[in-house]
């Protein structure tokens, strides 16, 4: 600890700042005196979207339990076009993911690249763009879903205006996160911003690639491919979606906030950088999986389950690097809710990403296609690992940008934490028994090779599930409201407080 | 291409492919790197410094500066 106080001297020669920021490599920022200049980090745009992420993370699951109910009973569309389940299941999907997922991303992204590079983002008031940008995209989604524009393409819905809305504000985010990263004060880059980086540069490649289309009116557009091309490159999107936004964007939080709940380093910086370029690697080619028994060529299929199977690996390499960083601290895990929330979203982790792979066999496949065992796996994912570790991250994160040191109630978190884990147990092992029952009954046929169900006996069948189901999603929805109490009464007894890089730099 | 061909151009990328494996983990685990990563892998235990810098900051505590009384 080579800390000294620089600043006593320092603050009564300060001059004015005559030097701009310096990449690494060169030295660190000065004033004309030699003083060290105060680098305070562009909160203000993670504070915007930390809001965000709660507003959106109850809007999203809000409609999520409505169309939940209308599988139930399916009269609650009210026999309005704009209430169809049709509409509102592409609504739901893009603001979880989108505007849930993706503002808790881009809040936790900006923190972290700034801590760990003890840089202000780069770009000034470009960050501020990629908030009100990327708030835009969802407002104008929010809007064109339940009206019934759509470009047909799972996860990839909105029309081709918005698409290329949504890949400027991805460049833009792109500059400013990597901008930061190449005038940073730190010599190493932290493995947290190489998953957040390849993520930014994937997500690109994959939006603007599967988006390509040909605009027909404002509000139309037909696809560049067609056919079995069209297929394949949507769920070579569509996987990758998984792979870079619900997982390597989420791995980079892990391995920031992870360590700084445990108050321990990450178990194995070595395991975690094995980790990063495997599972980049390996991910881009499981996309074909999601085309078993098509007119896919059989060989592609064939690649796509090999690497699916492959994903094993650096998926639980990643998970046992999370799980073991409290190795020698578990008695936290006792007291603190928001290590339960982060440790049980690393379970889920470990749980969906074995379900992943198991699911991709072909044979495995043919069984659980189609079935809702296919939304139970897409739940234990999203909610078990995407939500909580995001949830987890939250309750770190908004209190240290409000000058805390902890959330308002931590026994609120706790309560949060036992609704949202019973709540997505219910939902998912609900649907693994409806989508099991579904697969054996549709395969099921007589001695005379005639189907024993019809379609409508299987799904009549489904109807306790999804009242199960129902309950667990409700569950969650309900610690979401106990997080948003939580997050007002946090911000209602702080105040925004400014923060700085370290005095001293590490290097 | 021949069907010769395309079974060694597969096979030359497989033995690739696990070269570049067995390569980052050689990295990762050489004698050479441990300081960086070791310093690396203690970033996320900095806590912000709330004053500026005239206060020299430390490492892995908890504890941030009283908030000014309004």
């Amino acid at each position: 600890m080579t800390a000294h106080p620089l600043g006593l001297s320092a603050t009564a020669a300060a001059g004015p700042l005559t030097q701009p920021l310096e990449p690494f490599g060169g030295t660190a920022p000065r004033t004309a005196a030699g003083a060290a200049v105060r680098v305070e980090y562009n909160d203000r745009v993670v504070r915007q979207f930390a809001l965000m992420t709660v507003v959106w993370g109850i809007v999203g699951m809000l409609v999520g339990v409505i169309i939940a109910a209308q599988l139930l009973f399916p009269a609650l569309n009210f026999d309005i076009p704009w209430l169809t389940y049709s509409r509102l299941r592409p609504l739901h999907t893009n603001a979880v993911i989108f505007a849930f997922g993706g503002s808790a991303i881009f809040a936790t992204s900006y923190y972290i690249v700034q801590r760990t590079c003890h840089a202000r983002l780069f770009g000034g008031a470009l960050a501020e763009f990629t908030f009100w940008g990327w708030q835009l995209v969802i407002l104008l989604a929010a809007v064109s879903l339940p009206l019934g524009y759509t470009a047909g393409k799972e996860y990839a819905e909105l029309e081709w205006p918005i698409d290329i809305l949504i890949a400027v504000v991805w460049v833009a985010y792109g500059v400013v996160f990597m901008g930061t990263l190449a005038k940073r004060q730190v010599e190493h880059i932290y493995v947290a911003n190489w998953f957040f980086a390849a993520f930014i540069i994937t997500v690109a490649v994959l939006h603007i690639v599967n988006s390509a289309a040909l605009p027909v009116t404002l509000t139309k557009s037909y696809s560049a491919y067609s056919g079995v091309v069209d297929a394949m490159v949507q769920w070579w999107y569509g996987h990758n979606a998984v792979g870079f936004f619900l997982t390597a964007a989420f791995l980079g939080m892990m391995y920031y906030f992870v360590p700084k709940q445990a108050g321990r380093p990450i178990y194995s910086y070595r395991l975690s950088i094995v980790h990063f370029w495997s599972l980049i690697s390996i991910y881009m080619w499981a996309g074909p999986h999601h085309l078993h028994y098509t007119t896919l060529p059989d060989w592609v299929q064939s690649i796509g389950m090999a690497f699916s199977l492959m994903l094993l690996a650096p998926s639980w390499g990643g998970m046992i690097n999370g799980i073991m960083t409290l190795s020698g601290a578990w008695h936290k895990l006792r007291t603190d809710p928001i290590l339960k929330f982060l440790i049980v979203s690393l379970s889920f982790y470990g749980m969906s990403t074995f379900e992943g792979p198991m699911m991709s066999i072909k044979t495995v496949n043919a069984l659980s296609h189609y079935t809702d065992w296919t939304i139970g796996h897409v739940h234990s994912g999203a909610l078990g690992w995407v939500a909580m570790v995001s949830v987890g991250s939250l309750y770190i994160l908004v209190p240290r940008l409000y000058g805390q040191t902890q959330m308002w109630s931590t026994r609120l978190i706790d309560w949060h934490f036992w609704t949202t884990t019973i709540g997505i147990v219910l939902y998912v092992a609900s649907m693994w028994i409806a989508g099991v029952m579904q697969g054996l009954m549709w395969r099921a046929t007589n001695a005379d090779g005639t189907l024993t169900y019809t379609f409508i006996e299987a799904l009549n069948a489904t109807y306790p599930y999804y009242a199960v189901r129902l309950v667990g999603g409700t569950l969650v929805l309900g610690g979401m409201f106990l997080m948003a109490y939580n997050v007002a009464k946090t911000l209602g007894q702080g105040r925004a407080t400014p923060a700085f890089a370290p005095a001293a730099a590490t290097h | 291409m021949s069907e010769a061909s395309l079974g060694l151009l597969r096979g030359l990328t497989t033995v690739l492919a696990m070269l570049a494996f067995i390569a980052v983990v050689v990295w990762a685990w050489s004698r050479r790197q441990r300081g960086r990563f070791d310093a690396a892998a203690q970033l996320p235990l900095e806590e912000d410094n709330l004053a500026g810098p005239s206060v020299p900051h430390s490492r892995g505590s908890d504890r941030l500066p009283p908030r000014p009384e309004s």
